[in-house]
């Protein structure tokens, strides 16, 4: 079955991404003529820009800084409320995305009955079309409240497993509660915060559910990423639906990016270690 | 000398604690600060899906069941039934659980215990698949299900999502078994068991949280399936909650908040009343479960 519905669509994705298949579903091979098509798509430049940014932004924002900070709060306080402020970061992750966008729908109505705008009207101002002129940010966001609790539950378990008695030891020779955190935690939990770092970067680059749901990519390209562009080349519907052989290209040239990137993560940071870290499905 | 150290140990102590008690109220207002938008995006789902009208968007003003409606009539002639809607989305819920539990319990003891060459290049390859899934795939699945008729179909859906999820499952079962003494195996060996009668009387028991925390994980990554179902279901009597949610979402943005609110709110109860009670399952998939594996 995994052969089926794994490695099947994976050597169909490379073969489909030399044609020009539409919705007829034709082989016809162009060789390259994909790839020779991306160079001169003038949509390709901004929609880089838009992923770079994202990538970067919700990892550095979201993934690693706060969920390790959040990490080190919630062991940091009592047991109980620990628990109960990660059940809470969690809950966004387990919610349906439909339900998640939802509420982002909400929270960012450009009318006067979203929660921001009437924040806003109560304040006396005008509402703001929150996704119209903060498209990047929206979407940094949106996916880093979901992406936080990933770094945080890794990051929980590497701090809990740290010997008791290094900390003890910090405590006696007079070292504060931020102290030990500086001097004893953090230098402990190097290597999980490597995986993080490196497992989400590829996680990342091909999420693209959230940002369809909110934003749908819009206003006009202005946070379509490169997979929810490749996405919606084929399924997209007005713009230019079905090139599924354009589609597969864009598509192949991500794999190619995380093939690269794992790589160079596995070499650059003896991935071999890494394995042995806790996998959680994103 | 001797007692203006001690003075100054004392001091440095109060001074320390002082400190302390500053920095774990400071922890305290971050925890709460941070969290206050999920607190008040999800109590908006609760209190504007029995109201009327609310103060300042949140705070309910009329109470009514009007919202709830939909259970048993369609807002609009052009929707399904929405207990068909239901039944489809429990159906795929339902078929991820026995494909993933079915072919990953009997996988991840092979893999854990006997010898095979290509073990390092699972593990690694779990990784680099994950570089592949999502839009990569999509595409050229959309294409294997038109070719197997599939498309349309909860049936499609489930089987490809169970495949894909395939690799992390038999992973995490694998870190279960690996967790099991050998003596445990050999002692049910020497006893005359089959290898058959030792997995099934012996071992399967042994895992049972493995397998409680794989099917919560399966049940609820196929109850909440977006893009797949948007993808490949288009007709509308194999829609599942989420195509039904999402065309509320684009039919009703800024008509009937109250609507939307209740029907996600009924979305998601399920994902709810597992997230009360069954959260040590998903703790332990995401850390106790793989702690086996190291």
């Amino acid at each position: 079955m995994v052969l089926v519905f794994y490695v099947v669509p994976a050597i169909l994705t490379v073969t489909m991404a030399l044609t020009n298949m539409d919705y007829r579903f034709q082989w016809n091979f162009i060789g390259l003529g994909n790839f020779r098509r991306m160079f001169n798509d003038f949509l390709l430049p901004g929609i880089l820009r838009v992923t770079l940014l994202y990538v970067i932004g919700t990892l550095g924002i979201f993934n690693v800084t706060f969920g390790l900070i959040l990490a080190l709060v919630t062991t940091s306080v009592g047991e109980r409320i620990g628990r109960f402020f990660r059940a809470l970061w969690l809950l966004p992750r387990f919610t349906p995305p439909v339900v998640y966008g939802m509420i982002w729908l909400w929270i960012l109505d450009p009318t006067k009955h979203g929660l921001l705008n009437s924040v806003r009207v109560a304040m006396g101002l005008r509402p703001v079309d929150w996704i119209l002129n903060y498209p990047l940010g929206v979407i940094i966001i949106a996916n880093g409240i979901i992406g936080a609790s990933f770094g945080m539950l890794i990051f929980t378990a590497a701090i809990q497993s740290i010997p008791q008695e290094l900390h003890w030891a910090a405590r006696v020779d007079g070292a504060g509660l931020l102290q030990d955190i500086r001097y004893i935690t953090l230098p402990q939990i190097r290597w999980p915060i490597l995986f993080v770092t490196a497992y989400q970067t590829l996680s990342l680059l091909t999420s693209y559910e959230y940002i369809l749901i909110i934003t749908q990519g819009g206003p006009y390209f202005a946070s379509t990423v490169w997979s929810l562009y490749a996405y919606k080349l084929c399924f997209g519907g007005y713009y230019a639906p079905y090139q599924f052989g354009y589609g597969s290209a864009m598509a192949l040239i991500l794999v190619g990016i995380g093939l690269i990137a794992a790589v160079t993560y596995w070499r650059v940071f003896r991935f071999r270690r890494m394995m042995a870290e806790p996998l959680i499905e994103v | 000398m001797g007692r203006s150290t001690r003075r100054l140990r004392a001091g440095t102590v109060r001074w320390i604690r002082w400190q302390e008690r500053v920095v774990k109220v400071l922890f305290y207002s971050f925890l709460f600060i941070t969290a206050l938008p999920l607190i008040v995006g999800y109590l908006w789902l609760f209190s504007n899906s029995f109201s009327e009208t609310l103060i300042y968007s949140l705070i309910p003003e009329r109470l009514t069941l009007k919202n709830w409606s939909f259970l048993w009539r369609p807002p609009s002639p052009y929707y399904p039934s929405l207990w068909r809607t239901f039944g489809n989305t429990l159906v795929l819920a339902l078929g991820m659980v026995v494909t993933v539990v079915g072919i990953s319990t009997p996988a991840a003891y092979a893999l854990s215990r006997m010898k095979f060459p290509g073990r390092f290049g699972l593990l690694a390859g779990t990784l680099i698949l994950h570089s592949f899934p999502g839009i990569t795939l999509l595409i050229s699945l959309y294409y294997v299900l038109r070719t197997l008729g599939l498309l349309n179909n909860v049936i499609g859906v489930f089987l490809v999502k169970a495949g894909l999820m395939m690799p992390f499952a038999i992973w995490v079962m694998k870190g279960f078994f690996d967790s099991i003494p050998w003596d445990v195996e050999c002692a049910a060996l020497v006893d005359g068991a089959t290898r058959f009668q030792t997995w099934y009387k012996v071992m399967l028991p042994q895992v049972k949280p493995g397998i409680g925390a794989v099917s919560v994980f399966a049940f609820l990554s196929g109850w909440s399936e977006y893009i797949y179902v948007i993808t490949f279901v288009q007709d509308k009597r194999s829609w599942t909650l989420s195509s039904y949610v999402n065309s509320i979402i684009g039919d009703y943005r800024f008509l009937d908040y109250g609507l939307l609110a209740a029907t996600g709110l009924f979305y998601m109860l399920p994902v709810l009343l597992f997230f009360l009670f069954a959260q040590k399952y998903l703790l332990r998939v995401s850390i106790g479960g793989t702690k086996g594996g190291r």
